[in-house]
C-alpha cells in the first residue's frame, strides 16, 4: 500500500470525525437543542476524505446542503463549525449561515449551499480565478446526484471545458434526490457518462471506497493541475439517512439501510483493509476513535454552552463598512 | 362545519380541482415522493411539508408528476403545458428557488398573453413556500413575493388562513393567467372551519379581519394573524383598530384599504417582506397618493429590516414583525398630532 502511516490515520481520523460530527449534531438536533435543518453525511465519508486529500487551503471547494463532511476534509476547525451549526456568535459565520450555509473562505471553503446546484457555477468561477492568476491551483464542485439534473450544472460544465478551466466536478450519487431515486430521476441513469459527454475525463468509482475515490482524484488533480482542463468523478455511495433529519423515509427499506451499515460503511471498509494489508492494528483505529469522539463531544459541548448571536447583530454584514 | 389546517385546505382545493378538469395537472419536486425508490409508498410522502399527500394515488403518474431536481424545467414545463391549453400547477419547493428559473417565469409565462398580442396567456399556478419561522437560513425563508408583483402578467396570492387559501387557490387555478401563490411554512398547520364543497373567493378582494375607526392595519400573509393579536391587545387601552388583508397583491384591492382610510386617518402596514421596492412601500405609496386627504399621520411600516434571513433562531427572531411590534407601531400613528 502506497500511503505512509501517518497519511492512512489521518485520512481514517477525517472520516471518523465526520460520523462523529453529524451523529452527535443529528442526536442534538434530535433532542431540540440545534436549529434549522441536519443533512448527514454518514455512509459518504470517503468521498469528502479520498479528495479533499488532494487539496491545500489554497484550493477550493464548493459544497452542498450535506456539506459538514466537505468542511471536515477541507480542514475548517471543528470547533468553529460546531459554532456555526448552533447558530452561536462565534460560529464560523456568526449564527447567520448556519448548517446548510457554513463556509470557511481561508480554508478554501467556499460554502455549503442550500441551493441544488448552487455549488457547481461557483467552483467554475474559483477555477476562473486560480486560471487567471496563473497558480495550479484547483477547484472542486460536490454535486449530488439530484443536483446533477440542474441547468446550472450542465452549464457549469460546459464553461470549463470551454475555458479549459481546473475544476473537478465532483458527483456523490447517493441514490437519492430527496425522496425520488435516481433510477427515476436521472434520464440515462450514468451521471459520469453525462459529464463526460460535455468533453472532459469521466470517472466512475465506488465512493465507499476511500482508495478508489483517492486514485480517481489523483488523476483529476495531475490532469487539472497541469492546464488540461476540467474533469469530473462519479462516486457511488448510498447514503444512510434521510434527506433531512426529520424525513421519514418511507421510501426506503429498513433492511437496506442495514445492510449498507454492515457491508458498505466507508470507515469500516477502509479500516479492514488497512490493517490486513499495513502493520497497524485494531488498537491503533481503537485509539483514533476515542480520540476523535472526544474531541467532536467537547466541541459540540462548547458550541451548545457558547453566547448567542447579540440582536443588533442582525443588522450587520448586509455591507461592506468603511470607515 | 369541517376543520382543516391550511395544508389540508390546499390539498382538497387542488383535489377538488382534479377532479372536476382533466387538463388541471401538478408538476413538481416529490409531489408524489417515492418515485425510483425501494419501496414506491407515495401515499406517505406527498412533498416534503406532506401538501400534495394523496394525490397521486387518486390520479395516477400521468397527472401528479414527480420531477427531478429541475427548476428551470419545471416552470417552463408548466409554462409551455398552459400555453398549449393545460392548466398546470407547478409546485417551487421553497420560493427561494425561484433564482434557478426565474427566467421562464418573467420572461415567458408572464409576457405571453402580451407579447403574443393576446392570443394566449399562460393559465398556471406555481404553488411555493414562503417565510421565516424555522431556522431555515438564508436560502430557505424568504417571503420573496414583492418581486413577482413587480411584474406585468403575473398574479400574486398570500392566503393567510385555511378558509381563503382554499378559496383561492381554486380560483387561481381557473384564472386564465399565471398566479403565484405563496404558502407560508409557518401557517400550514393553522386550523380553521371549511367547507368540503368548492368556493372560489375572487383575486383581488381584500377582506376585512377585523372593523375599527381609530387605526388601520394592513397586514399580508402570517402578519395577519399577528395584527389581529395587537388590535385586540390595544382594544383594552381604547384604541379601536381595523384589520384589512389584501389575500392578493396582484391585484391589489385598492378600494378596500381606502375606504378604510378615509374612516381612521391613521394606517400601519405589515409584512414579513424585506422593506426596498416592497409591498409595505407600494401599500403606503397608494395611500398617500390616492388617500391624502383623509391622513391624519405619517403612514407607518412594520417589516423585516433590509437584510437576509438569518439562520440562528435568535436573529430570526427579531428578523420578522411581531405583534409587540405592530402594537408600538399601531400607538405611535393613534398617538400622532
Amino acid at each position: 500500500m502506497d500511503f505512509s502511516e501517518q497519511e492512512l490515520k489521518t485520512a481514517y481520523r477525517t472520516m471518523r470525525h465526520m460520523r462523529n460530527f453529524d451523529e452527535i449534531g443529528r442526536r442534538e438536533f434530535m433532542a431540540g437543542t440545534l436549529p434549522g435543518f441536519m443533512h448527514m453525511y454518514c455512509g459518504e465519508e470517503a468521498i469528502g476524505a479520498g479528495v479533499c486529500a488532494h487539496l491545500s487551503d489554497e484550493d477550493y471547494i464548493a459544497s452542498t446542503h450535506r456539506g459538514h463532511g466537505h468542511c471536515i476534509a477541507k480542514g475548517c476547525a471543528i470547533e468553529d463549525m460546531a459554532l456555526e451549526i448552533f447558530c452561536r456568535q462565534d460560529g464560523l459565520c456568526h449564527g447567520k449561515g448556519g448548517s446548510m450555509h457554513i463556509a470557511d473562505l481561508k480554508k478554501g471553503m467556499l460554502g455549503a449551499n442550500a441551493i441544488v446546484g448552487g455549488s457547481a457555477p461557483l467552483a467554475v468561477g474559483a477555477a476562473l480565478t486560480a486560471k487567471t492568476r496563473g497558480t495550479d491551483k484547483v477547484s472542486i464542485a460536490f454535486i449530488g446526484d439530484g443536483a446533477s439534473n440542474q441547468g446550472t450544472v450542465f452549464e457549469a460544465m460546459n464553461l470549463a471545458v470551454v475555458l479549459k478551466l481546473p475544476a473537478i466536478f465532483v458527483y456523490e450519487n447517493n441514490g437519492y434526490a430527496e425522496m425520488t431515486g435516481v433510477d427515476y430521476h436521472c434520464g440515462s441513469g450514468d451521471i459520469a457518462a453525462r459529464a463526460g459527454a460535455f468533453g472532459m475525463p469521466a470517472h466512475k468509482v465506488d465512493g465507499t471506497d476511500y482508495f478508489a475515490v483517492y486514485e480517481a482524484m489523483a488523476e483529476a488533480t495531475q490532469h487539472a493541475r497541469s492546464g488540461k482542463g476540467p474533469v469530473s468523478i462519479e462516486c457511488i455511495a448510498p447514503r444512510w439517512y434521510g434527506h433531512f433529519e426529520g424525513d421519514p423515509q418511507s421510501y426506503r427499506t429498513k433492511e437496506e439501510i442495514a445492510d449498507l451499515e454492515k457491508n458498505r460503511d466507508p470507515i469500516l471498509l477502509f479500516r479492514d483493509r488497512v490493517i490486513a494489508e499495513t502493520g497497524l492494528t485494531q488498537s491503533d483505529f481503537d485509539a483514533i476513535d476515542a480520540e476523535s469522539l472526544e474531541h467532536v463531544e467537547k466541541a459540540m459541548a462548547a458550541a451548545k454552552a457558547a453566547p448567542q448571536p447579540e440582536p443588533a447583530d442582525l443588522l450587520t454584514d448586509v455591507y461592506e463598512v468603511y470607515d | 362545519m369541517p376543520q382543516m389546517t391550511m395544508r389540508e385546505a390546499i390539498n382538497h382545493a387542488m383535489r377538488l380541482e382534479m377532479r372536476r378538469d382533466p387538463e388541471v395537472i401538478l408538476i413538481g419536486e416529490d409531489v408524489a415522493g417515492g418515485r425510483g425508490c425501494p419501496v414506491d409508498d407515495v401515499e406517505a410522502a406527498g412533498g416534503v411539508m406532506g401538501v400534495t399527500a394523496g394525490l397521486f394515488n387518486e390520479f395516477g403518474e400521468a397527472r401528479v408528476i414527480d420531477t427531478p431536481i429541475t427548476e428551470s424545467a419545471i416552470m417552463g414545463a408548466a409554462a409551455g403545458a398552459a400555453l398549449t391549453g393545460m392548466r398546470p400547477i407547478a409546485e417551487l419547493m421553497f420560493a427561494d428557488f425561484f433564482g434557478v428559473c426565474f427566467d421562464q417565469l418573467y420572461n415567458q409565462a408572464a409576457k405571453f398573453r402580451y407579447m403574443f398580442g393576446g392570443q394566449q396567456g399562460a393559465a398556471m399556478v406555481v404553488r411555493t413556500m414562503i417565510g421565516a419561522g424555522m431556522g431555515s437560513g438564508p436560502q430557505h425563508s424568504q417571503a420573496i413575493y414583492p418581486i413577482f408583483a413587480h411584474i406585468p402578467g403575473l398574479k400574486v396570492v398570500l392566503p393567510s388562513c385555511a378558509y381563503d387559501a382554499k378559496g383561492l387557490l381554486i380560483q387561481s387555478i381557473r384564472d386564465n393567467d399565471p398566479v403565484i401563490f405563496c404558502e407560508h411554512k409557518m401557517l400550514y398547520g393553522d386550523k380553521d372551519e371549511v367547507p368540503e364543497e368548492s368556493y372560489q373567493i375572487p383575486l383581488g378582494q381584500a377582506r376585512v379581519v377585523r372593523e375599527g375607526s381609530d387605526v388601520t392595519v394592513v397586514a399580508l400573509g402570517r402578519m395577519v394573524k399577528l395584527a389581529v393579536e395587537a388590535a385586540e391587545a390595544l382594544e383594552e387601552k381604547g384604541i379601536s383598530t381595523a384589520v384589512i388583508d389584501p389575500r392578493t397583491i396582484s391585484p391589489l384591492d385598492v378600494d378596500t384599504i381606502l375606504d378604510s382610510v378615509e374612516e381612521t386617518g391613521r394606517v400601519v402596514v405589515v409584512d414579513e417582506a424585506t422593506p426596498m421596492c416592497s409591498m409595505a412601500s407600494e401599500i403606503a405609496s397608494m395611500i398617500v397618493s390616492d388617500g391624502f386627504s383623509s391622513l391624519r399621520a405619517p403612514v407607518k411600516k412594520v417589516t423585516a429590516p433590509h437584510t437576509p434571513v438569518p439562520a440562528s433562531p435568535v436573529l430570526e427572531a427579531e428578523y420578522a414583525p411581531t405583534a409587540a411590534r405592530i402594537s408600538a407601531a399601531i400607538e405611535s400613528v393613534y398617538a400622532y398630532r
